[in-house]
């Protein structure tokens, strides 16, 4: 048993946080004070070319052949750097739908709403696919083909979203119920992943600030108040971290646990720390914290996007206790 | 990343499950808990049992006469004994856990000689004499003070929290041998002999009404220098030792328990019917997330521990989350069986369940009287060995590098 990353896999991750750092700081996204871009072809084609839509593809169909352990390490950088785009979706169709694999096309997806209920999509208008999951199985829609209203403002800057009010077309079919199980069970691990890396950012974050910034003659980091919010800060991200790695073992080796509990239960605690530390994160930082000028607020509302898309997906708390 | 046990720790792991299976079917039957001559004589002997299969120990150095086991055989060793519902500890916890460690890292040759043969064998019983009325989480600040007289110190002052002085025959001991106000850079660790003229034990009744612990009066009782353990005044480092082992794997088989009460809380939940609420539901699912994580985490600890690196304040995390945790189980318990809950007695009920697996050794079933003590010992949890916000202050400080509070000598300038 040897539960630590390998140098490989650290490697992996340390090569993936030096392209973010470079491609997609975040005052690199903001280029003014109000208006953020929030995607860009040529950077989602590199993003492609450096292999972060490619890991679990084999060799052969141009992937690197590696497994969800590779793929959870990669996507927690992607999170830490608020990445913009339909990440999760477009390594789920590597190898499914043309172009996916190296970011040639832009795969986003949504999960079909019950009847009379919207759809939110976020990216549509980058997207050159929509897959749509459903109970019974995934199709491919035309985004061209939707009714659908951009929103004049999302609640992440970086997630543009389009509100499709009607019913989503059937579509072209991908994949039967199986496939669709398959995909939510993916969607879950690799959104976890990125809640992650938003866990940590923000306990970064607010640790940085709180040595930094002085009251009473002292910096506030040194009361305990604020470092026992920082404490907990860490065992959430830490703890979610572990689950979200262990749920990924077992996905690679599924004879080592119960892929189900163990992914769903990642989930749970990924999203909950990336919602919880983000908040936190505001509170540390104080009246700044709550200012456009600090990029805290977009943790908190990404963190927020990758709930709704997991939330979607089913009763995670429920599935885990079911397995108890 | 590999969660697969290797070939030699799974044949460690079958040969201690065959081996257990018979020890643990022919123990005698488990004392009360409040009998600490019955317990004394339960708890050595199987220990001694665990010594002669060559068990004892699993955790000490081959030259301490441990097993000098591998971190991830410690874990599989604490697994196995969990899922045997093998006996704890009891009276050799701070001989095993605390002494014997320390002693076999700072200890001459001829204290490792007389001392670490009699815990390994369940001869010998250790207490442990840290903590002081006005002395808990600020350890340091310690005021048992030792005189040196010749080659003896004379001791003088009092002890808390000490659990089984009842029964022990030694006490690792904590004294000032520094002026006062000298804080760690005071402080002697000590053996003292329990028969030794001059201790009064008086027993400490807890909340759930055992008498888990007691205090220590101690009277110019005479220790000789040679049970001295370090140098004079090097007390602080070698008892951080100590801690240290107390921070390892000592709190996974709490881990493993929770585990266990939380899939037999289910149990209880659908004969109640309690299940059919989503909301509660709600609430397994995610205490039992919880402590799948923990339990990676303490894959990961032992792993790291395996590779040699020290997992260190991060044992903080574990330590902080599994009491939090097991606190949160012990009242989940209590609210699954109430109003049951409000008495000690056993009261039998739609949870009971006369057939089910066993919880602990020799008791069939979920007891509510179980429930009971387990929510109310669940408060011990996040006090003892370092309570909720010493870990998060550690948590604070030593992994995340935030500013320390300031120093005593500062605040009274302060002031």
């Amino acid at each position: 048993m040897r539960f630590v990353l390998s140098d490989d896999q650290t490697a992996l991750a340390a090569g993936m946080r030096a392209l973010c750092a470079g491609r997609f700081a975040l005052d690199r996204l903001r280029n003014s004070e109000s208006k953020l871009r929030t995607f860009d072809p040529a950077e989602w084609a590199e993003l492609g070319r450096a292999g972060a839509f490619a890991i679990r593809s084999s060799e052969e169909h141009g992937g690197l052949g590696l497994g969800m352990v590779e793929s959870v390490v990669v996507f927690e950088e992607l999170g830490r750097a608020l990445v913009p785009g339909p990440l999760v979706a477009q390594a789920l169709s590597a190898g499914i739908i043309d172009g996916a694999i190296d970011g040639t096309s832009v795969v986003g997806s949504v999960r079909r709403p019950p009847s009379g209920f919207p759809a939110v999509i976020p990216h549509l208008g980058a997207l050159s696919s929509l897959v749509v999951v459903g109970e019974d199985g995934l199709s491919v829609v035309d985004p061209s083909s939707l009714d659908a209203k951009p929103a004049a403002r999302a609640l992440d800057p970086l997630t543009p979203i389009w509100v499709v009010e009607g019913e989503l077309p059937v579509g072209e079919p991908l994949g039967g119920a199986g496939a669709a199980e398959g995909w939510s069970y993916g969607e879950n691990l690799l959104s976890a992943a990125l809640c992650v890396g938003i866990a940590a950012a923000t306990l970064e974050m607010a640790v940085a600030y709180s040595k930094d910034r002085e009251q009473f003659g002292r910096p506030v980091g040194s009361f305990q108040a604020i470092k026992h919010i920082c404490a907990d800060m860490l065992v959430r991200s830490e703890l979610a971290r572990v689950a979200v790695q262990a749920a990924a073992v077992v996905a690679d080796d599924p004879e080592t646990g119960d892929p189900i509990r163990s992914a769903a239960g990642a989930t749970l605690l990924g999203i909950e720390a990336a919602v919880e530390n983000s908040r936190k994160c505001i509170q540390v930082h104080g009246g700044v914290g709550f200012t456009w000028e600090l990029p805290v607020h977009l943790y908190l509302m990404r963190a927020r996007v990758l709930e709704a898309v997991c939330r979607a997906g089913g009763d995670l708390a429920n599935t885990v206790a079911e397995r108890v | 990343v590999d969660l697969r046990y290797s070939e030699a720790e799974e044949e460690f792991r079958a040969g201690l499950r065959a081996w257990l299976e018979d020890a643990v079917a022919d123990l005698a039957p488990e004392p009360d808990p409040d009998d600490w001559p019955g317990r004394r004589i339960f708890d050595t002997g199987w220990q001694r049992r665990l010594y002669e299969a060559g068990y004892a120990g699993i955790d000490w150095p081959k030259s301490g006469g441990g097993r000098g086991a591998t971190p991830a055989e410690q874990l599989i060793y604490i697994e196995e004994l969990e899922r045997a519902h093998a006996p704890y500890v009891g009276v050799n916890f701070v001989g095993l856990l605390h002494a014997g460690p320390t002693i076999a890292v700072e200890g001459t040759e001829q204290q490792r000689q007389r001392y670490l043969p009699g815990i390994l064998k369940g001869d010998e019983v250790w207490c442990q004499g840290f903590s002081e009325p006005n002395a808990g989480s600020d350890l340091a600040s310690l005021r048992t003070k030792a005189v040196r007289d010749g080659d003896e110190y004379v001791v003088t002052g009092q002890k808390i929290w000490t659990s089984f002085a009842e029964v022990a025959d030694f006490c690792e001991l904590l004294v000032r041998t520094g002026p006062e106000g000298s804080g760690h850079k005071g402080i002697t660790w000590v053996v003292m002999r329990m028969d030794s003229p001059g201790i009064e034990i008086r027993p400490l009744r807890t909340i759930a009404g055992s008498t888990e612990f007691a205090e220590l009066f101690l009277d110019e009782v005479r220790v000789p220098v040679s049970d001295r353990l370090g140098e004079e005044n090097d007390g602080w480092r070698v008892t951080m030792t100590t801690l240290g082992f107390e921070r390892g794997t000592a709190f996974v088989s709490e881990l493993l328990q929770s585990i266990e009460l939380l899939s037999q809380l289910r149990a209880v939940a659908e004969r109640t019917g309690a299940w059919e609420d989503l909301e509660m539901r709600h609430r397994v699912g995610h205490l039992a997330a919880e402590l799948d994580a923990l339990w990676a985490l303490v894959r990961r600890n032992v792993s790291m521990a395996g590779s040699g690196q020290v997992p260190g304040a991060g044992a903080s995390v574990f330590k902080l989350s599994v009491s939090e945790l097991r606190q949160r189980i012990g009242e989940l318990g209590f609210d699954l069986i109430s109003p049951a809950g409000l008495v000690w007695d056993e009261v039998v009920g739609p949870w009971s369940a006369p057939e089910g697996p066993r919880l602990s050794r020799g008791q069939r079933g979920l007891r509510t009287t179980e429930l009971v003590n387990t929510w109310v010992n669940g408060f011990s949890r996040t006090i003892a060995a370092g309570t909720s916000q010493i870990q998060r202050n550690i948590i604070a400080e030593r992994l995340l590098g935030m500013p320390k509070e300031p120093k005593r000598d500062e605040a009274e300038r302060r002031r």
